[in-house]
């Protein structure tokens, strides 16, 4: 690691201080020790390296508070090694695994064991979620105070939802003692048994069983419900549903303590992606429709969502090599996030600054992890994206395991050139 | 290049011609069958049917035969094969069958023809009249009535036109 | 035509009506002596069925001895099929025995679509999950074009559970493409999400088949009323079943049809199942005529 870094010329979009223009930053020791706008900042020294950011955007590192790195257990679709070195390429410095592993990170030792094993050979900094329930089950409590002092930053079921209410309600109420956010899966398994795609027209085309979009509304609009009795922190998973939009929107109306991310997905890709029984495009909650892309840019825009997060769900090709009953769900999405968000800002949707809230600051604040910031005196995590350069998304390009994505072979616009985390430079393209 | 071989005329007086060597062969025209092979093959069957009800006054069994389902050469590629009509509306079995095509070239065609007949019945003779003999033939099968014997290289294309398909009836041979 | 035969909308018209008229050929064949004819002499031909069913695999199979092709009956019991890798392992065993033809049987929508990518043999839907079972469509028109003499303009009404029968979505695909009006007949439950364009729908059988000319009843899965599709049985019955009764709102030439196998008193009476009315046994007959059809015709390039 080189004693001083200097990043010069790039375009700075930090909405933790409200900046956004051209300028220099400061890296010693692994940390921000300076930001200065324009031109303020000329010489450098010898002894420093220098990063030539021009043309580029130079934003505080990328945090995704959705994603699977499938260990332990299932170390054949990923590992947190592979994981934490695909979402890095993404541009994220910092990420929360979801509980869903084998055994369920339903106690402190996993949640330990995760943190040990990110510190030992990941390389970006890792806060794993926690189960809500034992074994995932959505019938007894975790043990969530016990998790947390392990490391753990909120909890989830997430690939199941917690079916039971009373369970949800006591699981929001529980959380208050430790202040944690209660991440929901939304989905009404009843409604949804046996889908494998999003109901309607292209499901019945391809005789496919369909997952209605109410499974998805039923369940936001229950959990919203127990958050408003209970106080409790709900932030709802992968919003995919325009009902959900219009439910989230309502209930940050009326005061409930509710946040809500979406993916790249859901705002990139309509139900049209599974046609020619395409396994890659099978994802839960659904590609749903283009309706539905404009009401979730809607509350992107007007600040109903508040995060946009990946659902990383890498699987081994064979899983996906089969019918399309029988394969699992999931898409790849670390390294194609930012890109595919890029898009928002160029059709207008969200601003520069807005687009970083919600891909960095948001989910740090939601999370409470000391991220998603360039204020001078944090940790040095960092992500250059040159925003017009196009590459074609090929399954060499992806480092993941995963190769699990319906936009293979597509061109996409928006490379990631280098990526700081705590000072360490990663360099996309070594010259 | 094109260049007519036979014309309405000479088509009419090999007809006669192949009718009355049919009767004469046979001692008569009883126990006789006759079956053309699709497309021309059927079309000439008629004309003798037709030819040999003026000589002798008798009205033979007649039929039609699709040989698609025998063909060897189902493998290579050929165009989408068209099912035409197989319609024999009689026991073939113990009759004197005369089988007629318009062109015999290879054999193949009538290999697969007697072959399909075979699955029919078990015709006591079968004879084989043709328009056309052009040679080069692959299997050991010959004529019993040949309308005419025409030495043509391989490359070149033998086009017989009837009136049947609404063509003037003649016989081309197209040299390439 | 294309190398398989997954889907009816595969199928252009012309082709559709090409497998029609070939089947009318070997239908004369199937009345000869030796019903047998060497169009297909020495290809092999898997029929890989990954769920039970005795009619469909022994139609094809009676359909390719008929062609005089090498049958090899592949039947994987359900519970051998652990989810997963078994699928591709098994075809890429099957491809290995150098498989002309492969006819697929499958509980899951959408394999043989994904089979037909992985092998270079011809693949044929023999049924794949609730999506499509294209040979029964065709020989459902051949059998009404039999009867009717044409489909043209004529009312054929599908009564039962639409939603999950393969066979009413590929028919509805044939019919509609051969020029017939297609109806929906049956309980709101069991309606697809999806009407395809041109189609009526009745939840009322006694409208739903008045003035029809051909009445489809589709087998109903017992399995259906525990998951909350219908009541009971008996209910059915009285609401959808096909009856004597019922069949006078119908044209006084209609014909009954049933895919089979029949749940006599449930989707159909039996006087109306063993009547004139029924044509359901020539079904099976015309099942292999056209099944002949389609195997001698897939692959083949167009003229």
């Amino acid at each position: 690691m080189p004693e001083k870094v200097l990043i010069i010329k790039g375009h700075i979009v930090d909405p933790s201080q409200g900046i956004d223009g051209i300028g220099s930053i400061l890296i010693e020791k692994g940390m921000i020790k300076g930001l200065f706008l324009s031109n303020e900042f000329e010489g450098g020294s010898i002894h420093m390296r220098i990063i030539d950011a021009k043309g580029a955007l130079v934003l505080p590192g990328l945090v995704d508070m959705h994603a699977h790195l499938r260990e332990p257990g299932y170390e054949h679709k990923e590992t947190i090694q592979t994981g934490t070195f695909a979402a890095l390429r993404g541009g994220f410095t910092a990420l929360c695994p979801m509980p869903n592993t084998n055994p369920v990170n339903d106690n402190a030792t996993v949640t330990s064991f995760i943190i040990r094993k990110a510190f030992q050979e990941g390389y970006c900094k890792v806060y794993p979620i926690g189960a809500i329930t034992k074994g995932q089950k959505g019938t007894e409590l975790a043990e969530m105070a016990l998790m947390y002092e392990a490391g753990a930053v909120a909890f989830s079921d997430d690939g199941r939802p917690v079916m039971n209410s009373l369970v949800m309600r006591r699981a929001l109420e529980y959380s208050k003692v430790l202040d944690v956010p209660i991440i929901s899966h939304a989905e009404d398994l009843t409604l949804s048994e046996g889908g494998v795609m999003n109901e309607g027209i292209i499901s019945s085309s391809l005789g496919l069983r369909g997952i209605p979009r109410v499974a998805e509304d039923i369940m936001v609009a229950r959990d919203i419900a127990l958050a408003k009795i209970t106080g409790g922190r709900l932030h709802i998973a992968h919003v995919s549903t325009s009902g959900s939009v219009e439910l989230i929107r309502r209930a940050k109306q009326e005061g409930v303590k509710v946040t809500a991310e979406t993916c790249p997905h859901y705002f990139t890709l309509t139900e049209d992606a599974v046609l020619g029984y395409n396994t890659n495009a099978k994802v839960n909650p659904p590609l749903r429709t283009s309706e539905d892309i404009l009401a979730i840019k809607e509350g992107l825009r007007d600040g109903t969502i508040d995060v946009i997060a990946t659902d990383h769900a890498p699987h081994h090709r064979d899983e996906k090599m089969l019918d399309f009953d029988n394969a699992p769900f999931g898409i790849s999405g670390f390294e194609t996030a930012l890109s595919l968000s890029l898009e928002l800002v160029r059709e207008d949707v969200l601003t520069l600054n807005d687009l970083v809230t919600k891909l960095s600051l948001n989910p740090s604040n939601i999370m409470r992890i000391s991220s998603g910031t360039l204020k001078v005196d944090s940790d040095a995590d960092i992500t250059i994206v040159d925003p017009h350069r196009k590459y074609k998304l090929t399954e060499e390009y992806i480092y993941s395991k995963g190769k699990n994505t319906p936009l293979l072979n597509n061109e996409l616009t928006g490379k990631i050139l280098y990526t700081i985390t705590k000072g360490r430079i990663y360099c996309h393209e070594p010259a | 290049m094109t260049k007519e071989l036979l014309n309405k005329k000479d088509i009419e007086r090999i007809i006669s011609r192949i009718a009355h060597e049919i009767v004469e062969r046979n001692k008569g025209a009883e126990g006789l069958c006759l079956v053309g092979i699709q497309r021309g093959g059927v079309h000439l069957a008629k004309r003798l049917s037709a030819k040999i009800w003026e000589i002798e006054a008798i009205k033979l069994p007649f039929g039609s035969l699709d040989i698609s389902l025998y063909r060897d050469d189902i493998n290579m590629n050929k165009p989408q094969p068209v099912l035409r009509k197989t319609d024999i509306p009689f026991d073939i079995s113990g009759r004197r069958l005369i089988l007629i095509d318009d062109v015999l070239f290879t054999g193949r065609s009538i290999r697969s023809a007697m072959d399909a007949l075979m699955d029919m019945g078990r015709p006591s003779h079968i004879q084989l009249a043709v328009l056309v003999d052009r040679g080069h033939r692959e299997l050991p099968i010959r004529a019993d009535y040949v309308g005419k014997n025409i030495p043509t290289a391989k490359a070149e294309n033998i086009e017989v036109c009837l009136e049947e398909e609404g063509l003037e009836d003649r016989v081309l041979i197209q040299t390439p | 035509m294309k190398k398989d035969l997954v889907s009816i909308k595969d199928l252009a018209e012309e082709e559709i009506r090409l497998i029609l008229s070939t089947a009318f050929s070997f239908k004369d064949v199937l009345k000869r002596d030796i019903k047998k004819v060497p169009a297909l002499r020495g290809k092999t031909m898997v029929n890989l069925f990954f769920e039970p069913s005795t009619r469909t695999r022994t139609s094809f199979e009676l359909a390719q001895k008929r062609l005089s092709a090498d049958v090899l009956n592949f039947s994987v019991p359900a519970s051998s099929v652990v989810k997963g890798e078994s699928l591709l392992d098994t075809i890429r065993t099957i491809q290995s025995y150098g498989a002309d033809y492969i006819v697929l049987r499958h509980p899951c929508s959408g394999t043989p679509h994904f089979l037909s990518k992985i092998v270079s043999a011809s693949v044929i839907n023999a049924g794949d999950g609730i999506n499509e079972h294209p040979t029964q469509a065709l020989l459902d028109a051949f059998t009404i074009q039999e009867k009717k003499g044409t489909l043209e303009g004529l009312e054929v009404a599908i009564v039962g559970d639409i939603m999950h029968s393969r066979v009413a979505r590929s028919n509805s695909l044939c019919l509609s493409a051969l020029g017939a009006k297609v109806r929906f007949v049956g309980p709101p439950t069991l309606m697809p999400v999806h009407i395809p364009k041109g189609v009526k729908v009745f939840y009322n059988l006694q409208e739903g088949i008045t003035g029809v000319d051909v009445i489809m009843s589709l087998r109903v899965q017992k399995e259906r009323m525990d998951s909350a599709f219908f009541p009971s049985e008996r209910e059915y019955f009285k609401l959808y079943g096909i009856t004597f009764e019922r069949l006078s709102r119908a044209d006084s030439g209609a014909i009954v049809m049933h895919p089979g196998p029949m749940n006599r008193g449930i989707e159909i009476s039996s006087e109306v199942a063993d009547s004139d009315r029924a044509v359901i046994l020539d079904q099976v007959t015309n099942g292999i005529a056209v099944r002949m059809a389609v195997l001698y015709l897939v692959g083949r390039d167009n003229a």
